[in-house]
């Protein structure tokens, strides 16, 4: 601060970034950000430098998502900024609070091409909850205030503010109160509407065959605990969605497990035969729901959500709820009547033991290794307690089906946009948010290969992440529909891969190799034992396929299931 | 003019602030809509302006158009005018060739649609002319076998019948911060 009280645009970032509760930010410098880098040195923030923009968004997404706190991260102009729109559209998908600061070039050179400029504004409006082009010191803080308040409330997600170097530069009076958002509280749900909660209830009341989809949107609201509370007042099954995958206990007795493309069978069927939905925080995305017309046919349905959108969007509903989860389930469950389900519940249990024998696990071994004992062997040896990071693939469906968890912002994962590369910078992210938890990156060979780079970013900043290479020699999702849809044409989805041990020397971090499911425990203690990031690769069985399956445009209980035998398991023959 | 699907009308109010218009514009061509016509404003506040925006589209489309639109942070208020009783009006300007053997036939079709002619050249008369969408669409049709040579239409300005509407009140002062293009103009 100089003598006449005023700061510089630069300082006003991370005056506002402190008052926001901010103690860690992931970024890249770069020419039309340097004032703000040059004036971050005064201030207690902690900077994660990254290889690549892309992975500072995923790092900051992480954290956001390992925290329940926006994640920030700092970009320049041009290139800077436009790396980081994959990050910035995978928080949208899967609404995560997030605040991306990017530089932008003089505003005397705004729209005349100048070396480093991008309309970066306009390029995030789709993928952002809303942007800000900044052009004078005095609009930072009002623009970053807004931008934390509109990424935190509601519906979650991401916004950028995009600052030109002469309004880092020049100077402007710190007023803290004057800036306070307002615009944000515009479209806040009302409160519940008391005929929509009584209708709710009624529908509660007469249901027989009630199955809860617990979703996102539970850990968002923070709604956990009424969540099973009415779950067990009322004597309900819970199916989760791939995000929803901890927001409630995964061992509880009510759980039923992960619903959807590869839910197990008996959760579809649960809730293709259900009478009654009971949607919370989800928002019945097309790998939910597989063909919309045969969805849950004799179901009615209840959706319960912060974003009004979201409502008879894709599945009609007799009772649409808008609103905050938490608020809503506290004026429902007073009136939740005390129920037992036993019969429903013991049907649900009868298709699930049908289901078991096709179970990999109970399976005799064949002396391969599976992905699906990695997850198994990786979830009893961390006793379930870890934050697992998944890239995308078949190894994220795996460890879905396969690693139980219990706990809160346990799974992070890129559901909606299914972006690749996300696991290992998002992990790094997770891992300095909740500092005292184990984290594991789960990730494939083809993920793993985008953003590698940053394994540097984990030994430069001492974090210590494990990382499970699951490494089968193709791209194995893609693979995996080639083989089943296309005919087994593998068009460009066998992929070479650098020795992963040695390469994980050449970062400096301990690497491995496990080929036999007896050599996996021994690996796993060794990884948790060093001091700082290391790295697992795990060569599985390559032509495994993730089951049960519902094709893309099939029904939800059109499934193609398991194969009863190992052997045919590696090759496909469904 | 005959119509699949009737036309829809919003009524949005949103900050005046650089690229409002992109936000909502985007927003509507990313969920795949047909816009049929767009106008914007000011009102009586400063600092609010207001969108008429038509489309042609089923009604749970609409709706799912007015709950997005609603989420975004420019956006104060959305009135779908749906059923209500409503003015709806358009401007048009048009060019038509209208010679000395037809120019008294042309003006005497422009009387009976209340125009007036604000352009008068050799062979060509500018007609301009207010009213429902219904009205113009007629005029124009009436003008066409003539020769149109130049049409220009203004798009639905819209309010609801009746008790006065008032548009949002304590709007906060926006920022002066918007999307690129818009506020580049130095």
């Amino acid at each position: 601060m100089s003598q006449d009280g005023t700061h510089t645009g630069a300082q006003l970032i991370w005056e506002s970034l402190l008052r926001e509760g901010v103690d860690t930010v992931f970024g890249y410098p770069g020419g039309a950000i340097l004032p703000t880098y040059d004036a971050m040195v005064g201030y207690p923030i902690r900077h994660v430098l990254v290889r690549h923009e892309q992975s500072a968004a995923h790092m900051a997404d992480g954290y956001a998502r390992a925290s329940g706190r926006v994640g920030v991260v700092v970009a320049t102009s041009g290139p800077g900024a436009t790396n980081l729109v994959t990050g910035l559209a995978t928080a949208m998908l899967d609404s995560t609070p997030l605040v991306a600061i990017t530089g932008q070039v003089g505003s005397a050179l705004l729209g005349t091409d100048a070396f480093q400029e991008v309309d970066i504004t306009g390029i995030t409006i789709p993928v952002t909850k809303h942007n800000y082009l900044v052009t004078g010191a005095e609009d930072i803080v009002p623009a970053l205030r807004e931008a934390f308040a509109v990424a935190r409330s509601g519906r979650p997600g991401p916004v950028l503010v995009d600052i030109t170097k002469d309004a880092q530069q020049s100077r402007a009076t710190l007023d803290w109160e004057a800036a306070a958002p307002q615009r944000h509280r515009r479209h806040l749900p009302p409160p519940p509407d008391s005929a929509g909660l009584a209708r709710a209830l009624e529908l509660i009341r007469h249901a027989k065959r009630p199955v809860i989809l617990a979703g996102h949107g539970i850990q968002l609201a923070g709604a956990r605990a009424e969540v099973l509370a009415l779950a067990e007042r009322a004597d309900i099954p819970f199916a989760l969605t791939l995000l929803g995958l901890g927001a409630v206990p995964a061992t509880h007795p009510l759980s039923l497990g992960m619903m959807g493309m590869h839910g197990e069978s008996w959760v579809n069927r649960a809730i293709q035969e259900a009478d009654l939905l009971l949607a919370l925080g989800m928002r019945f995305d097309d790998r939910v729901t597989g063909k919309l017309k045969a969805y849950a046919p004799n179901a009615r349905k209840i959706h319960i959500d912060i974003d009004a959108s979201e409502l008879n969007k894709n599945v009609p509903v007799e009772v649409a709820i808008a609103g905050d989860l938490l608020e809503v389930l506290r004026a429902l469950l007073p009136e939740v009547p005390v129920a037992d389900r036993s019969s429903w519940l013991g049907t649900i249990r009868e298709w699930r033991g049908d289901s078991a024998v096709r179970d990999i696990q109970n399976l005799p071994d064949d002396g391969h290794l599976y992905a699906a004992h990695v997850m198994h062997d990786l979830w009893r040896l961390t006793k379930g307690e870890a934050v697992v990071v998944t890239d995308v693939g078949q190894h994220q469906m795996w460890e879905a089906q396969y690693y139980k968890h219990d706990g809160e912002r346990s799974l992070i994962t890129s559901g909606g946009a299914g972006t690749m590369g996300f696991a290992l910078p998002a992990a790094i992210g997770a891992k300095l948010a909740r500092p005292e938890a184990e984290v594991w990156v789960v990730a494939g060979d083809g993920g793993f290969q985008m953003t590698f780079a940053e394994l540097m970013t984990a030994v430069q900043e001492g974090v210590k992440v494990h990382i499970a290479i699951i490494n089968n020699g193709y791209l194995g999702m893609v693979r995996q529909w080639q083989a089943m849809f296309y005919e087994g044409r593998y068009a460009a989805t066998p992929i070479l891969s650098p020795d992963f041990v040695k390469l994980a020397e050449a970062f400096g971090i301990p690497g491995q190799r496990v080929e036999a499911r007896g050599d996996l425990a021994a690996a796993v203690a060794r990884a948790r034992a060093a001091a700082g990031p290391s790295l697992i690769e795990f060569k599985v069985e390559q032509e495994d396929s993730v089951y049960p399956m519902v094709p893309a445009g099939a029904a939800l209980h059109d499934m193609i299931r398991r194969p009863s035998s190992l052997a045919e398991t590696g090759s496909d023959s469904a | 003019m005959l119509q699949a699907s009737r036309p829809q009308v919003l009524v949005v109010y949103t900050d005046d602030e650089p690229g409002v218009l992109t936000r909502i514009a985007s927003l509507i061509r990313r969920r795949g809509f047909n816009i049929h016509s767009l106008t914007v404003g000011p009102t009586e506040r400063a600092g609010l302006s207001r969108m008429t925006i038509v489309v042609d589209s089923e009604a749970p489309m609409v709706r799912q158009a007015v709950e997005h639109l609603r989420k975004l942070v420019n956006v104060l208020e959305v009135q779908q005018l749906g059923e209500r009783p409503k003015v709806v009006r358009d401007l048009v300007l048009v060019r038509v060739a209208a010679g000395s053997e037809v120019r008294s036939e042309v003006l005497q079709l422009a009387q009976v649609f209340r125009a007036t002619v604000v352009d008068l050249a050799e062979d060509s008369l500018v007609i301009e002319c207010t009213g429902s969408l219904d009205k113009i669409d007629a005029l124009v049709d009436a003008m066409r076998p003539f020769g149109i040579l130049e049409l220009g239409r203004t798009g639905a300005v819209a309010m609801a019948r009746g008790t006065r509407t008032p548009s949002p009140r304590n709007a906060p002062v926006p920022l002066r911060t918007g999307t690129g293009s818009e506020a580049m103009s130095v």
